[in-house]
């Protein structure tokens, strides 16, 4: 999948684990930047230069009220990142779906060798 | 037979990383032996995707294994990597080298915790660059993609 760069880019912008915190606390609700650099306990001006290049991407809106400008999420360029992940996701899941059956097999086994240790007592046996 | 419907959940905790976890209804024991028993890989490792031919399992510290898969597309695909710790039944760090692309490696942390006889088993899979990590999703694509366009398909068709 071809990439842009980190300022027209959700997938560059969500890369930076401080950007993912403001994400999170964006969720809960809109934010001033003054509740932002308290929470994260980050200087102002690493948080302004946070916010942004979650602007300049879309994933927050902003809104000036007096002399405090308020943050809030816009999740809607997430969707390319959960979108790219669903067919990866799926093959897990199918990959997983087996290893049940397989388990399943197993704990029938177990089952009917109860006391049996010899027999599937492997998971238990010091190393 | 165990029927869940659990799906296997995929994060990207950072950059490099990605983090799939899953939960069975069983003991643990019993996950770890179907996680690491070359005759029970053979039966679950392929997904959808096609037929394993080969899985080779030397489990111990610097021991190695190997993994055939004969897709259903024609062609054969294979990992292979090596044992860094073990700690069964809860704990398997190894690498994995997809064979088709030997420059990246991935080191593969996987743990399992048993509560109340459910087992939540994951896997934190790190990889040297994001270009490799992205190219590890990317290849879910193969199988993945054609079947969720055809799934898509089907829903535009009943809409008419």
């Amino acid at each position: 999948m071809a990439r842009a760069a980190t300022t027209t880019d959700a997938f560059n912008a969500v890369a930076e684990p401080r950007r993912r915190e403001i994400l999170d606390l964006l969720a809960g609700g809109e934010r001033s930047v003054t509740e932002l650099v308290e929470s994260l306990g980050l200087s102002q001006p690493l948080v302004s230069k946070h916010l942004r290049v979650l602007r300049e991407v879309g994933l927050v809106r902003v809104r000036d009220e007096g002399r405090q400008r308020f943050y809030r999420l816009n999740a809607g360029p997430l969707r390319s990142i959960a979108t790219w992940l669903v067919p990866f996701e799926r093959a897990m899941s199918e990959r997983f779906d087996l290893m049940d059956d397989v388990i399943a097999e197993l704990k029938a086994q177990e089952d009917d060798t109860h006391g049996d240790d010899d027999q599937l007592g492997e998971g238990h046996a010091p190393d | 037979m165990a029927t869940t419907t659990n799906s296997a959940k995929v994060t990207l905790p950072t950059d490099t990383q990605i983090l799939i976890t899953r939960e069975f209804d069983a003991p643990r024991h019993l996950v770890w032996k179907a996680y690491t028993t070359p005759d029970l890989i053979a039966r679950w490792w392929g997904g959808s995707h096609g037929k394993v031919t080969s899985a080779e399992v030397d489990l111990r510290v610097g021991g190695t294994w190997r993994y055939v898969l004969a897709a259903n597309e024609g062609f054969e695909v294979a990992f292979h990597g090596e044992y860094q710790e073990i700690s069964a039944p809860d704990r398997l760090v190894n690498t994995e080298i997809y064979e088709g692309a030997p420059e990246g490696v991935g080191v593969v942390t996987t743990t399992l915790t048993e509560a109340g006889g459910r087992t939540t088993l994951t896997q934190l899979c790190e990889y040297g660059t994001r270009e490799v990590r992205d190219a590890v999703i990317d290849s879910g694509m193969e199988g993945g993609m054609q079947e969720s366009m055809d799934a898509l398909e089907q829903v535009a068709v009943s809409l008419r």
